[in-house]
């Protein structure tokens, strides 16, 4: 039987289990004479219940057999296989099972089959066959099995309610729990090939080195190939980036927040509002093209006829789009902050006849000032990690540089570009983009930790 | 600001002048104030003002006078408009986009809703203490000295050192907070922050205080000391306060007027309203048979 069939029969085998157990609860409750106790919870817990213990073993027996299966598999095949070649390394074991499988699942093909080959492929799939005969055969009885010990729980004085209640519970841990695990699972793979980047380069030639040039030799003769992996042109080219689109965020995100929570009418507010937040809609990438095809030559013919150099692919261009970009995070994070000082706050001021600047300037920024900077902060975190904008707008010259209207690169964009392409797994070159990847990871970290930090201690303020 | 005349005859000619209108005008709105509604020494005079926000008609031709070294209680139920009333009185109003006020209202005989009257001026000279004690996140000095400083009342900083420690004496806080003038005010206790707001209110030297229920938040004793400093103020200022409590009424003013549903039922000495009141809905409504 295959997974998928034997997965909705669990499935209907369930369905069958929850009215059996809701039906005996609601018989028992009809049948109940005056006097008698009542049942506990509403007969839908209990066909609940009886629903899950129903499920749960088979589904865990399920996925255990799926995980052990494999092993046992390749065992048999090895076992099947002649004795010169149980003798093989590991490595080349694992190639003659990966053909055998190739042959049963109908993969690619070279040319006619080795007959051993095709003898243990013979073996492979009886094996197999039997293991999910058996596997469907013992979900099924598991399933019944534990269907009617619960069914017989199902007793007046039986909480299912209790129980019920806190499986749900367990499963909203479980969930959680799968996105913490997956945030724990990337950073480790992250950190471990970063690691294994710095058994070949340095952390300190990494971290301090001036020259970006991570080209390494695939053959012994090749020429260019000097690698160097200096990062800090590329930690100055992020920071140059990500400055000059806070530069342009900060106040053009922050007066608007100012506007819309406080001289906007409602009305006003109603459109502008959801309009800003439209800037947040548009792809990264069609910010991207925008950089790199309008504002880029926009910004060079500019310069020109203001007598100044600048590159089509300048750091000022890409830093432009992405500060429009992140516009709608620092002004809706800053509305809703603002927002929340409390009326009382202005009224106050107001009452002392201050006009209407003078209580924004010395009143509700002041009290809003927490919450601002953690707007302030995500931005920045989301504009450092940005890639689109910057792979399409900045360019690849590593260049150590302040100046904005030459072209810089940064941490993101070479991190795409070292991946981009044919590549060794095990070069400096590759896995140097892990090693970026955990700097990039590790600095948006502490900004979000810092920025989370600081919202909430400014929430406990009002609440 | 001008002051008014208080010769007996400008007098009597002022009353015959402004008597009459309010009369006809309440006709329309179906009723008349029991009592009189003027005041011995008028700081501001109220003349059938109405109120609407939106379609909501709050206020209904109300004429009230508030007068000088004297404290006037505005009661009545809830959502009656006597805090509506009281936020004409600064335009206060204003902040809030449905609001229209018709009528006149005139500080010492200048129109406060005229075109030509600056509502940052007006509302430094009505000020006004909220029910819920709202100081602002800083130093309990830049709390007070935030009025001074933005209507450039001191010279130099010794000048508002002077008006910051006057103003906190005169609010009966300054011994309790000289030492620590640099500490938050939102780390004073709820009675010491109302009479933070009341001493940050008079630090810009208002003629009129107005109080929107400046002690429901408070427990009993801090009461006791904000209606002390109350009857302490008044001997410079006119103060009006709105309360929904009738023994703070009858304790701390002088005249009381009674609010039913936008209208100004009965106005009158308090003495009088709490011992023998006129108007039946203000007899039920002060033995607790109404609201």
């Amino acid at each position: 039987m295959a997974s998928s069939t034997l997965l909705i029969a669990l499935i209907g085998l369930t369905a069958f289990a929850y009215f059996l157990g809701r039906q005996r609860a609601i018989v028992g409750v009809v049948a109940a004479k005056k006097g008698t106790r009542p049942f506990h919870s509403l007969p839908g817990y209990y066909g609940g219940y009886v629903a899950l213990w129903c499920v749960l073993p088979a589904l865990a027996l399920f996925a255990i057999w799926h995980a052990v299966e494999p092993v046992v598999l390749r065992a048999a095949v090895v076992d099947a296989l002649p004795a010169d070649m149980q003798q093989l390394s590991e490595g080349r074991l694992g190639l003659v099972f990966n053909d055998v499988r190739n042959l049963v699942e109908g993969g690619v093909q070279l040319g006619e089959p080795d007959p051993t080959i095709a003898a243990a492929a013979e073996r492979y799939s009886e094996v197999r066959q039997t293991s999910r005969r058996l596997l469907a055969g013992t979900v099924l009885v598991l399933g019944v099995a534990t269907l009617g010990w619960a069914v017989r729980r199902v007793r007046p004085d039986f909480r299912a309610r209790n129980r019920v209640e806190k499986s749900i519970e367990y499963l909203f841990v479980a969930a959680s729990t799968v996105a913490i695990l997956t945030t724990i699972g990337i950073f480790v793979s992250v950190l471990f090939e970063a690691l294994r980047f710095f058994q070949q380069v340095s952390p300190f030639e990494f971290l301090f080195g001036l020259n970006w040039s991570p080209q390494t030799a695939i053959r012994e003769d090749q020429v260019g190939s000097s690698g160097a992996f200096g990062a800090i042109p590329l930690f100055t080219g992020t920071l140059l980036i990500s400055g000059i689109a806070m530069a342009v965020a900060a106040p053009v995100g922050l007066m608007s927040a100012i506007y819309l929570s406080e001289y906007a009418s409602r009305r006003v507010r109603a459109w502008v509002k959801p309009l800003l937040e439209l800037l947040a809609g548009i792809p990264t990438v069609v910010y991207g093209y925008f950089a790199a095809l309008t504002v880029g030559p926009f910004l060079r013919g500019l310069g020109d006829s203001l007598g100044f150099e600048v590159a089509s692919e300048s750091a000022l261009g890409a830093g432009l789009v992405m500060g429009i970009m992140i516009i709608p995070f620092v002004s809706s994070l800053s509305d809703d902050v603002i927002n929340a000082v409390p009326q009382a706050l202005r009224d106050g001021s107001y009452g002392l006849g201050a006009t209407q600047s003078e209580t924004i300037r010395q009143v509700i920024l002041p009290a809003a000032l927490p919450g601002i900077v953690g707007a302030l902060l995500l931005a920045v975190s989301r504009a450092i990690g940005e890639t689109m904008i910057v792979v399409m707008a900045a360019g690849l010259a590593a260049n150590l540089t302040a100046n904005p209207f030459e072209a810089v690169t940064t941490v993101t964009v070479q991190i795409v570009t070292l991946l981009v392409g044919d590549q060794e797994f095990d070069s400096a070159k590759t896995l140097a983009a892990f090693a970026l990847g955990l700097v990039l990871f590790l600095v948006t970290l502490a900004l979000n930790v810092i920025a989370l930090r600081v919202v909430r201690h400014y929430r406990e303020q009002y609440d | 600001m001008s002051q008014p005349s208080s010769t007996p005859a400008a007098d009597a000619a002022d009353a015959a002048a402004s008597a009459a209108p309010p009369a006809d005008q309440q006709a329309q709105a179906g009723y008349r104030t029991v009592g009189d509604y003027r005041a011995e020494k008028p700081v501001m005079r109220a003349r059938n003002v109405d109120v609407f926000y939106g379609e909501n008609h709050a206020i209904q031709s109300v004429s009230l006078d508030i007068g000088l070294n004297e404290v006037i209680a505005l009661i009545g139920p809830s959502g009656c408009g006597k805090s509506t009333f009281l936020r004409c009185l600064n335009r206060m109003n204003d902040t809030i986009e449905s609001a229209r006020v018709t009528g006149d209202i005139t500080l010492y005989d200048e129109d406060i809703y005229a075109k030509q009257m600056d509502v940052v001026m007006l509302r430094a000279r009505v000020g006004m203490v909220f029910q819920k004690p709202n100081p602002f996140p800083k130093s309990v000095y830049d709390n007070v000295a935030y009025g001074p400083r933005i209507h450039g009342l001191a010279r130099d900083r010794a000048e508002l050192d002077k008006i910051v420690q006057t103003s906190l004496e005169r609010a009966g806080l300054w011994s309790e907070v000289k030492d620590r003038l640099e500490e938050p005010g939102t780390g004073l206790s709820g009675g010491q922050q109302q009479r933070l707001c009341i001493a940050r209110t008079i630090a810009v030297s208002p003629e009129v205080i107005l109080m929107d229920e400046p002690c429901s938040a408070l427990d009993p004793i801090a009461t006791a000391r904000i209606e002390d400093l109350i009857d302490e103020l008044k001997r410079q200022y006119a103060i009006v306060i709105v309360t929904h409590s009738m023994q703070q009424a009858a304790r701390v003013s002088q005249r009381t007027a009674y609010f039913h549903l936008g209208k100004l039922i009965e106005v009158g000495d308090t003495d009088e309203i709490f011992t023998n009141p006129r108007h039946k809905l203000t007899e039920d409504y002060i033995t607790g048979r109404f609201g």
